[in-house]
């Protein structure tokens, strides 16, 4: 089927322009019922998180890199030259390695990330953790000295 | 406990400007060892001046600790040895102690030894004081792939400070105030503090000194360094002393992770001047 919005007249002189036409004149297009698939997948992911996000039951930081991700998707999907340009600059030979790659490559990020989070949240944990245990002990020295002593101000 | 704490403090004020010593005892299930050591400690310390930070024990540790009139902090859960000093950290300086020891609570350092500990900060020729097994050389009951190991990072280390540290691991330690200070940062290594704070601490201008004490066995069960873990050891130890020179220095920013000074009435000084008062 035709693509519109594929460049038909003469290209600029820009490398990467020239890079794209060569990938793309060779390259098959991607299948309407793919593409239909990953715009949907896309539009629901970027729709689930915006809901999540609007429940409460996922942070404003931590969105951040799932929206990224849904609108990449929905780009790719809809403008099939920016998959192409992207396999020939990661020297992939297939589009589709190149869409697993990036999958791969956003997980990486994200554990990443979940990693620096959970470092912070395991210093502030022992933190807190080691403040209650030292004002236990505080307290209940203090609960002992009230027990005798009548002249605690407290 | 109130027996205690009430001669405590007379010895407090007796004393008067004698500076005031806390000895902090990491244990985690020492509930075997721990009494034998507290025996033969608390004839030389006050038991006011002895916290034992139990952590996380599934055993009676705590229990006995305060049996035998100590301070117990406990941890909820295990947080680790280094975490368990830190929060001794914590006390010492929330509390406005001058001196600080750590022992370890497994019996392997002998308490009588604490007055020769100590003698080199009261007599102000070190700041920090360690005390060594291997000061002669040797490093006796060690496995060969721990011995090298060791041996590759005192040589990094000698290299970088120009200074040998013969026993790093050891946790039979006296310090000074500004060192307990200086060790309050967010880095202070939580599993088990080492060669890297030691260096640290050299770098940043603290005299160290190392004593020779004789160390004994563990009274009962078994040593916290085992296993594989000594090769994830190892690599935090290099990693953590690779980075010293290039971390960023807000990492070592000192966070006493304590807030403000406690109010009058919970702190130990204002207790005193009540007693005086009343």
């Amino acid at each position: 089927m035709p693509v519109p919005w594929l460049p038909t007249g003469p290209a600029p002189a820009a490398a990467w322009t020239v890079a794209l036409q060569e990938t793309t004149a060779e390259a098959p297009e991607l299948p309407y019922r793919q593409r239909v698939v990953a715009i949907v997948l896309a539009t629901i992911m970027l729709l689930a998180v915006i809901e999540l996000v609007r429940q409460r039951k996922l942070r404003e930081e931590y969105s951040a890199l799932w929206v990224l991700t849904a609108l990449g998707l929905l780009w790719l999907a809809i403008d099939y030259r920016i998959l192409l340009l992207l396999t020939g600059l990661v020297g992939g030979v297939l589009p589709t390695s190149t869409l697993f790659f990036g999958g791969i490559l956003f997980l990486m990020l994200l554990s990443l990330q979940f990693s620096v989070r959970l470092t912070r949240v395991t210093t502030r944990m022992r933190a807190l953790t080691r403040r209650v245990a030292l004002l236990e002990e505080k307290l209940a020295r203090t609960e002992d000295g009230e027990g005798s002593d009548a002249e605690q101000d407290g | 406990m109130q027996a205690t704490l009430e001669a405590e403090e007379q010895e407090t004020t007796g004393t008067g400007p004698a500076p005031r010593l806390l000895v902090v005892i990491p244990a985690k299930d020492e509930a075997h060892n721990l009494p034998r050591v507290l025996d033969e400690l608390l004839p030389l310390v006050p038991a006011g001046h002895v916290l034992v930070v139990d952590d996380g024990s599934s055993d009676r540790t705590g229990a006995l600790a305060r049996a035998h009139g100590c301070r117990v902090v406990r941890h909820p859960f295990n947080l680790g040895y280094g975490a368990s000093l830190l929060t001794g950290y914590h006390l010492m300086l929330r509390e406005g102690f001058d001196l600080l020891v750590q022992l370890d609570a497994d019996g392997q350092h002998p308490p009588a030894e604490l007055p020769r500990l100590l003698a080199p900060l009261l007599a102000g020729e070190a700041d920090h004081v360690l005390g060594s097994r291997y000061l002669d050389g040797g490093h006796a009951g060690a496995s060969l792939p721990r011995r090298l190991a060791s041996s590759g990072l005192t040589t990094v280390a000698r290299w970088m400070t120009g200074r040998r540290f013969s026993d790093p691991t050891s946790g039979f330690q006296a310090m000074r105030r500004e060192v307990v200070e200086a060790l309050c940062h967010e880095s202070f290594p939580e599993d088990f503090p080492d060669l890297d704070v030691l260096m640290d601490l050299d770098r940043r201008g603290f005299r160290l000194v190392e004593i020779a004490t004789p160390m004994r066995d563990r009274l009962e069960g078994t040593s916290m360094h085992g296993g594989l873990r000594i090769l994830y050891y190892f690599y935090r130890l290099f990693l953590s002393i690779a980075l010293m020179p290039v971390r960023r220095p807000s990492l070592y920013r000192k966070d006493r992770g304590d807030g403000p000074r406690p109010p009058a009435g919970l702190g130990r000084a204002p207790v005193r001047e009540r007693r005086q008062a009343g």
